[in-house]
């Protein structure tokens, strides 16, 4: 008997998503049946999927080929290292959140349960297709069966405006970036009709042609995974969305555009040109820049957290670029060093963030609010919630010890390798970049400390808050699961990084992997230990150490008594809730200092008003620099369309001779 | 690869940061009343207010949580850390592969993120705001500080401390213009991080200027003896860092027991003038306003972004 190799593992994973979503239609307003038993199944098949690809990283690539599509392009199927990278991110991550949604989903919120456990099943297997897709066919049905079944998970909701405004405007832009990536296919085929991955493989495209395809793969793949300016859909889908589905389509979906971006550049096309790195690293700058500064001023936390992600794809956009840059240049060393920082910031981008948005999940049932000006305090009511949260905050803060710092570190220790880049002005100009890096990296921090403290700390601002509660069993052993994997690839990155390195060797023929053997694996130092090292384990152990040592030390020397008396605060006697920060009085600062950067609408109130109030809204220029004027400019179009198309039968008539008569005079013999 | 000595000289380099820090901080507290015609503080003041503290009880307001408990020792615990991979007196530190250059910003900006979310957590109005405060700083200084550190790195080839120090003492005499680009941005930048005039002023309760006193005000007892504490090491820790980087002769070379003492009253001389010029810049300066500090640490920044385009231009060959 042959045992099954790994690849036909997966496809029965995604068999049994799309089974357990099938299952869901039996009964589909049992809540208890469905999310006590199928997403729990579904939380199963996830850890089966992120096994697997974990064990066959390092493994020869294995093909299948399935027999639906077209006649003559049957689906091909391919498991290769970079592939299973990201399916083990899929399925790992995945655990944590279908576990949470088990005890998410209620009764009587929206659609009904049985259809969302098929929506989110189907989501899960398509993304899985993706990761597999070995020709360009499979991938586009795949593609957009992710697409369409992410926009009615989106849109579960439906009977707000609102929520069917953000669905329709992310299928729009989903499709304006499916185009690109269908184009893309297209020219890389170049036009010897295979579209076949193997077959694009195989095409030596001139230096104008693969350009042509890469900046296709950029603006659609892009589009997917928010780079400016195709992020707006971000800020609309994610608040509209359920939790789960939030953190699943910010976790996992935004990372299958990358993982396109990446099979694009490195896997299928041969050349490599050094501005294209140039290209994608002004992109991700900008990005990040624009998702950090906008991330600061929102006061809806899940609005927050989606410019947070679009930081977050920023920064690995970033990376991306720092890596076709040394790879274009063939410093492959350096290249799988930016290589790694971008894979590692994929993981532990996906654990932190889904994390956090299961969180917001959580205060949402607990609090029915979303905005941050009416919540407070919850980590007197919401420990669990609190305090696994805060490992989210710090990790999206890129601080250490966990897991965001790793990668930030190896993209800034990649980034002081560039001046030994052999162009005149590159090599002056890419390690400035690094201090926007790090601008980012802190003001991600201001965004954390923002989102942390106005939600889980100080005096609740609304009396309902103190019957909040906190998350059930399944939640919280899905923000646990998340937690761990945040904390194992925040002080295990050798390890990790280990596994991982298989892709990397697989785009650039060389790793990591022969250096970081050469230390104990506690220790990550990628090039040498007297260059740069990082040892997370030890860091957390001395921190630790002096804490516990501290405060039994302090207990056995003086005493540990506390009184509790109400807050000092400059003996001020009003304190109430309303004299803290709101969030909009949190992030003035960012708004005052970057004031050009937003569109501001300010209500101040005056000395003489009868009912004074402020208020702020702060709003995306790019609304009104490039999203209006095309929707005026499609408007316009279609009205001059309604003048050629009057309704009468007549017209339509005359329409048909004059084209008739233009028809003879121009075809004729 | 870790010997004895070297782990004896870890240990030592901590309990003199410890035992030294407060005295740095009655030093320069003494200096600064000298040159405003004060009648000066005793030299080990901070010690009696330590004393004092840790006898105290601990007063919290109501809505104090347990992070508001814990934050304290995690701050002291983040500055333990830097002292322990600061080389002060050797550059042989078991403790200093654990964090190089880029990592030990990371620490710094851990204990700033904790003080930050426990000055939020009793819900007051100079708690949140000298949160904010506090943070914004931090993302103006943090850049700045990473560009000093990046312009090291590539003189030495390394953004281990520890190399950094190691090579910078012991080259040939030859001037590096870019240094003195950083070693100006490294300045001003202590002087954000760690509290003093331009930007924030130590010895201030004016409610409406304080930055880092608005984040301590609900601490009591041993709670803020421990972060008065914690803000003495991290002066300390800045002014080794600056000594070590700029001014490195004497540091002892790997575990010479003879170089290693001789470093001690050469690191406590380098102190004492350090901390007597801070005295004096604070004195010759003016607080600025809060919307001033962009323009200080702006400034700081683009002396950082010059320091490092020097040495890529024009120092590439050196």
């Amino acid at each position: 008997m042959t045992s099954l190799l790994p690849i036909d593992t997966l496809l029965i994973a995604a068999c049994a998503w799309l089974a357990i979503g099938l299952l869901g239609l039996v009964a589909p307003r049992n809540t208890r049946f469905i999310s006590k038993t199928l997403f729990p199944l579904g939380a199963m098949i996830g850890a089966l999927v992120g096994s697997v690809a974990l064990g066959s990283l390092g493994g020869p690539a294995q093909t299948a080929v399935l027999a639906i599509g077209l006649p003559d392009l049957p689906f091909h199927l391919r498991l290769d290292n970079l592939s299973a990278v990201f399916a083990m991110l899929l399925g790992f991550v995945s655990v944590g959140i279908s576990v949470f949604a088990a005890g998410y989903f209620r009764k009587g919120e929206g659609t009904a349960p049985g259809l969302l456990c098929l929506e989110y099943h189907v989501f899960l297997a398509s993304m899985l297709m993706v990761l597999l897709a070995d020709d360009a066919y499979a991938f586009m049905v795949a593609w957009e069966t992710m697409a369409l079944s992410s926009f009615f998970l989106v849109t579960t909701d439906h009977r707000h405006e609102e929520i069917r405004r953000a669905g329709f405007l992310y299928l729009l832009i989903a499709h304006v970036g499916a185009i690109a990536i269908l184009l893309c296919f297209g020219v890389m085929t170049g036009g010897a009709g295979d579209y076949s991955f193997a077959g694009m493989r195989a095409q030596q495209l001139s230096p104008f042609w693969a350009s042509a395809a890469y900046l296709l793969a950029l603006a659609g793949f892009g589009a997917k995974a928010g780079l400016v300016p195709l992020h707006v859909w971000l800020p609309e889908a994610h608040p509209a969305a359920p939790s789960p589905v939030s953190a699943m389509m910010s976790g996992v979906m935004l990372k299958t555009a990358i993982y396109g971006l990446l099979r694009v550049s490195f896997d299928l096309l041969h050349t490599t040109l050094w501005w294209w790195g140039v290209v994608a690293l002004v992109v991700g700058l900008v990005t990040a820049l624009f998702g950090v500064l906008y991330s600061t001023v929102q006061n809806d936390m899940k609005r927050l957290l989606a410019y947070s992600s679009i930081e977050n794809i920023g920064l690995i956009a970033v990376g991306i670029g720092l890596t076709l840059i040394f790879h274009a240049y063939r410093m492959e060393a350096l290249a799988a060093l930016a290589m790694t920082a971008v894979l590692y910031h994929c993981l532990a981008h996906s654990a932190f963030k889904s994390l956090l948005f299961l969180c917001t999940g959580s205060v949402l049932h607990a609090t029915r609010e979303r905005s941050l000006g009416k919540l407070g305090g919850l980590i007197h009511r919401m420990p669990w919630v609190a305090w696994l949260a805060l490992a989210g905050v710090i990790a999206s803060a890129g601080l250490p010890p966990l897991s965001g710092f790793v990668s930030e570190w190896l993209l800034l220790q990649s980034f002081l390798f560039s001046p030994g880049l052999p162009h005149p002005w590159l090599n002056m100009v890419v390690p400035v970049a690094a201090a926007l890096v790090v601008f980012v990296a802190a003001l991600a921090g201001f965004a954390m400390v923002k989102f942390y403290g106005i939600i889980f700390l100080g005096q609740m601002r609304e009396p309902g808050l103190k019957d909040a509660h906190d998350a059930g069993p399944w939640e919280k052993f899905g923000l646990v699961w998340l937690t761990l994997i945040t904390l194992l690839l925040g002080i295990l990155p050798s390890t990790v990084i280990l596994r991982i390195d298989a892709a990397t060797r697989q785009l650039l023929g060389t790793g990591l992997a022969d250096k970081l053997h050469e230390h104990g694996w506690w220790m990550l130092a990628p090039i040498s230990p007297e260059r740069a090292s990082y040892e997370p384990v030890i860091f957390l152990v001395t921190i630790a150490a002096t804490l516990l040592l501290g405060r039994w030390l302090v207990r056995r020397l003086y005493h540990g008594r506390v009184r509790r008396t109400s807050a000092w605060d400059c003996g001020y006697y009003f304190q109430g809730p309303r004299a803290q920060d709101t969030a909009e009085g949190f992030s003035q600062p960012i708004r005052r200092i970057f004031e050009p950067m937003f569109r501001m609408e300010r209500h101040f109130p005056t000395a003489r008003d009868a009912a004074p109030y402020y208020s702020v809204k702060v709003e995306d220029h790019f609304w009104y620099w490039l999203y209006l004027p095309v929707a005026r400019a499609a408007g316009w179009v279609s009205t001059l369309v309604v003048t050629l198309q009057g309704g009468r039968i007549a017209v339509y008539l005359m329409y048909s001779f004059i084209t008739l008569l233009v028809l003879l005079l121009v075809a004729r013999p | 690869m870790i010997s004895i000595s070297g782990l004896l000289g870890q240990a030592f380099a901590i309990l003199l940061a410890l035992v030294l820090a407060p005295l740095l901080s009655g030093w320069v507290g003494q200096c600064r009343a000298w040159l405003q015609n004060r009648t000066a503080p005793p030299l080990l003041l901070p010690y009696y207010q330590l004393q004092k503290l840790f006898h105290k009880d601990v007063v919290l307001a109501h809505g104090a949580s347990s992070l508001f408990r814990a934050a304290p020792f995690v701050v002291f615990g983040c500055m333990v850390l830097a002292c322990a991979i600061i080389p002060s007196l050797s550059t042989d530190l078991p403790l200093a592969p654990a964090a190089d250059a880029i990592a030990l910003v990371g620490v710094f900006g851990l204990a700033r993120v904790f003080i930050s979310l426990a000055a939020m957590d009793v819900g007051t109005s100079f708690g949140s705001l000298g949160g904010r405060r506090e943070m914004l700083i931090g993302f103006l200084a943090e850049p700045a500080l990473l560009m000093v550190i990046f312009t090291l790195a590539m003189i030495a080839q390394s953004t281990s401390v520890a190399t950094i120090v190691e090579t910078l003492a012991h080259r040939e005499l030859v001037i590096y213009p870019s240094l003195a680009f950083a070693g100006v941005a490294f300045t001003f930048v202590s002087f954000a991080e760690n509290a003093r005039v331009p930007v924030d002023n130590p010895a201030t309760h004016l409610e409406l200027t304080m930055i880092h006193e608005a984040m301590i005000l609900e601490y009591s007892g041993r709670y803020l003896a421990l972060l008065e504490w914690a803000a003495s090491l991290k002066l300390y820790a800045y002014s080794c860092l600056g000594l070590a980087l700029f001014f490195p002769w004497g540091i002892a070379p790997g575990d010479d027991l003879l170089a290693l003492v001789a470093a001690i009253p050469l690191l406590v001389l380098k102190l004492a003038i350090g901390g007597a010029l801070l005295a004096g810049i604070e004195t010759i300066n003016a607080k600025v306003r809060i919307f001033r500090a962009p323009e200080f640490l702006g400034t700081a920044f683009m002396l950082a972004v010059l320091g490092l385009l020097v040495r890529l231009l024009l120092e590439s060959k050196v």
